[in-house]
């Protein structure tokens, strides 16, 4: 039908794109007034599917903030900003292969596993280190109580199988 | 290699060592934040059925006038209904007669003696945390005694922080003793050194109501001038009968159930309407609204108000009173005008809400809180959440729990909306291929629901779509439905039906005046074609006489109004009941 090829247009799209950001915006707008939190804007932007780093969480703040932070995101400075990060698919999330590798590097000698002290060293230390909430979250669900270490292998596939939900949940 | 600890690679600094680490945070909290905004998707979705429920309730009011008004039209002047509508001439239970109620030495709950002392209250306390159910007697003469207590209050009491005291005030509660028994632990158990104010909403929902409202009223009756309860909106019969504390109550005590409801009604509607400290601020359930008469509010006969959900006894020379009560919560506010000016417009500095009852929709869904209050400083704000386990769980786990459980809601209020969602649907699909863009479908939701709710965000959970983004509409009934008590029925009557089974719950119960369980088939038509005028839902009055002849309910020319509505309940396919160790939501 003629209006089928209609909704293919960019216009649409960006239309849709435009409801969607609004829609992950306003579960965090505490007082509908088109606000939210700046503390929170990492949570939305990677509730839309986006993986930014750190480094990049910050630029992008620095971007839809008021010229005087105010500590609040409005959603008139921050749509715009994401739907051209959604439309250009910056920060594409992680593979899972990727990931696995990732492990395997800081585990030279292939036991499988990293102990719960490795795995700390490491994500505290190195990279961009997590804070002390984060560390404690991490290893409340990956650490083996038994070994006291993460078999990151089964690790990886079961925090993938939550992601598989969402595929689970597709029809050809 | 060299190192002394020969678990750590040799040169830590090695970009490739940098990189995996990054590359593993990254996608952590990329993982961590979409949970975070999984679980707060669940907590809007709560709140956002909680509030439709409320516009209900709204509802339900308006057909009380509505029915008061045409249902004796219908029938002949029905006395007894419009008593039991307006809650008066109702035969008293005898204080004599319930004190005969004897307690046998079997029995190994608490003990109460009269006049209460402090021991009486750790005594409840210490039987309820090893689940000993008050017996009758007790919980009788507890709410006999309160009744006395509170009559002699105002409808407005007045309280100091002078004398160095430091008051703590409580929200909602809705029976949760575990959140109550936190408080005491960490604040201390009431007395004269230590006031509290509780505000309102003590029981329903919880499965502890009745406990928590004895220690309450115990404690009143031990500490009546530091012990302040003020009325919420769930301090009301027609709102228990919807929200759990009749089921409760009728569940724990099967004899004297009935008795004890009907001293609750009375004893309710002496409690008073709010409380003010140092003259400087207000304490109320459910808040203000811009047309609230404060000195009003101090004149009225509060005893008259039966219902939130219906209008006063009339009275000669007043005017009726519209108490709105608009949020869930309660409200602390602080005033810089002093009561003795004209009460009406007031600039307030500043409104608190409290809320005490921590997993309120969910284990893990939110915390609690109180307040201390002490002269001439600001509040202090206590912050605690129950639980059971002694460990704190993989956030996943907490936020499985919590969506799974706001997720099975909203199913369930997609299914009593079939039909309506159907037709939106086909609306758009004209072509009538089941799919729609997630945007079709997402408005569909939204303006046959009236559910302002993340449905793009939802709608992983709630339906099939194909790689393309488009949504297999139908899949949003999947995996649960209505039972039908009888094959030969219609899915419309059927829904309706289940739709507005707890409105139905609660005028069944009012029409039953002698709480049988059973009403006249005459009266459950009459009641029903009244229903379909104001609800304007569209069932054929015979059908449902059918319903109920098929379903075998009518004897007599009478029928079980609560086996009719149980018969009326949704089967989840997946029950997620079952515990699991893996993150997979149900499916």
């Amino acid at each position: 039908m003629a209006e089928d090829r209609e909704w293919e247009s960019t216009e649409t799209a960006v239309a849709e794109l435009h409801k969607k950001i609004k829609e992950a915006f306003e579960v965090f707008d505490h007082e509908s007034n088109n606000t939210v939190d700046v503390r929170e804007i990492g949570t939305i932007i990677r509730s839309l599917g986006c993986c930014p780093s750190e480094g990049e969480l910050h630029d992008l703040i620095a971007e839809v903030e008021e010229e005087e932070p105010t500590g609040y995101i409005r959603l008139e400075k921050f749509l715009p900003v994401m739907t051209e990060v959604l439309l250009e698919r910056r920060y594409r999330p992680i593979p899972e292969d990727v990931l696995l590798r990732a492990f395997e590097v800081l585990d030279p000698t292939k036991r499988g596993f990293l102990t719960k002290e490795e795995l700390i060293k490491y994500m505290t230390e190195e990279g961009e280190p997590f804070s002390q909430e984060e560390m404690e979250e991490m290893l409340s669900a990956a650490i083996d109580s038994e070994s006291n270490s993460i078999h990151y292998k089964d690790y990886i596939t079961m925090m993938v199988e939550v992601q598989l939900f969402k595929e689970k949940n597709k029809v050809t | 290699m060299g190192c002394s600890d020969s678990s750590f690679i040799k040169d830590k600094k090695s970009p490739k060592v940098i990189k995996a680490a990054t590359i593993i945070q990254n996608w952590y909290r990329g993982y961590s934040a979409r949970l975070k905004a999984r679980q707060r998707h669940a907590l809007t979705v709560f709140q956002s059925i909680e509030y439709a429920d409320e516009q209900s309730q709204m509802q339900l009011s308006n057909f009380f006038s509505f029915m008061l008004e045409n249902y004796t039209d219908e029938r002949e002047e029905d006395p007894e209904l419009i008593a039991r509508l307006f809650g008066c001439n109702l035969p008293d239970t005898r204080e004599d007669y319930v004190k005969m109620i004897d307690v046998p030495d079997s029995y190994d709950g608490p003990r109460l003696q009269f006049p209460l002392t402090f021991t009486d209250i750790e005594s409840l306390i210490e039987g309820f945390k090893q689940q000993k159910i008050l017996h009758p007697h007790y919980v009788l003469a507890v709410l006999f005694e309160a009744k006395k207590v509170l009559m002699q209050m105002p409808n407005i009491s007045h309280i100091s922080t002078l004398l160095s005291k430091e008051i703590t005030v409580c929200g909602d509660l809705h029976g949760k003793l575990d959140d109550l028994f936190l408080i005491f632990y960490k604040n201390g158990v009431p007395s004269n050194e230590n006031p509290y104010v509780f505000n309102g909403d003590f029981v329903d929902r919880g499965k502890n109501s009745i406990e928590v409202l004895m220690i309450l009223l115990a404690s009143l009756l031990v500490y009546p001038n530091d012990l302040h309860l003020n009325r919420g909106n769930h301090e009301d019969f027609l709102m228990n009968l919807r929200y759990g504390f009749t089921k409760e109550i009728m569940q724990k005590y099967r004899v004297y159930g009935n008795e004890i409801l009907k001293i609750l009604e009375d004893v309710y509607t002496w409690l008073p309407i709010a409380t003010i400290v140092d003259n400087d601020i207000l304490i109320i359930h459910g808040g203000l609204s811009e047309s609230t008469d404060l000195n009003l509010l101090h004149r009225i006969e509060r005893n008259k108000m039966k219902s939130v959900l219906m209008p006063p006894i009339p009275s000669d020379g007043d005017s009726a009173i519209d108490l709105k009560i608009t949020k869930v919560g309660s409200e602390k506010i602080k005033t810089s005008v002093s009561l003795s000016d004209q009460l009406l417009q007031h600039e307030w500095e500043q409104v608190i809400t409290i809320f005490s009852a921590s997993n309120y929709y969910e284990d893990g869904s939110n915390r609690g809180a109180y307040l201390r209050l002490s002269f001439n400083t600001l509040p202090k704000i206590f912050q605690y959440q129950v639980t059971k386990a002694t460990h704190i769980r993989p956030l996943y786990q907490r936020v499985n729990t919590v969506e799974g459980s706001a997720i099975r809601m909203l199913k369930e209020r997609i299914i009593a909306r079939k039909t309506d969602l159907v037709h939106a649907f086909e609306l758009y699909d004209r072509n009538k291929s089941g799919k729609l863009s997630l945007s079709q479908w997402a408005f569909s939701m939204e303006s046959v629901l009236e559910l302002n709710l993340p449905w793009r965000s939802l709608s992983t959970r709630l339906v099939l779509t194909d790689r393309d983004g488009n949504v297999d509409y139908m899949s949003s009934f999947q995996n649960i439905r209505i039972q039908k008590p009888v094959k030969e029925v219609h899915s419309t009557l059927i829904e309706t039906l289940y739709r507005y089974r707890s409105d139905l719950h609660i005028i069944f119960n009012i029409i039953d005046t002698d709480h049988s369980g059973m009403i006249s088939m005459e009266e459950f038509r009459t009641m029903w074609k009244l229903f379909k005028m104001h609800y304007g839902v569209p069932v054929d009055d015979s059908e449902v006489d059918e319903l109920a002849n098929k379903m075998d309910l009518n004897k007599d020319g009478s029928i079980d109004f609560n086996e009719f509505l149980k018969a009326f309940h949704v089967v989840h396919r997946f029950d997620p009941s079952r515990k699991s160790n893996k993150p997979v939501v149900q499916e």
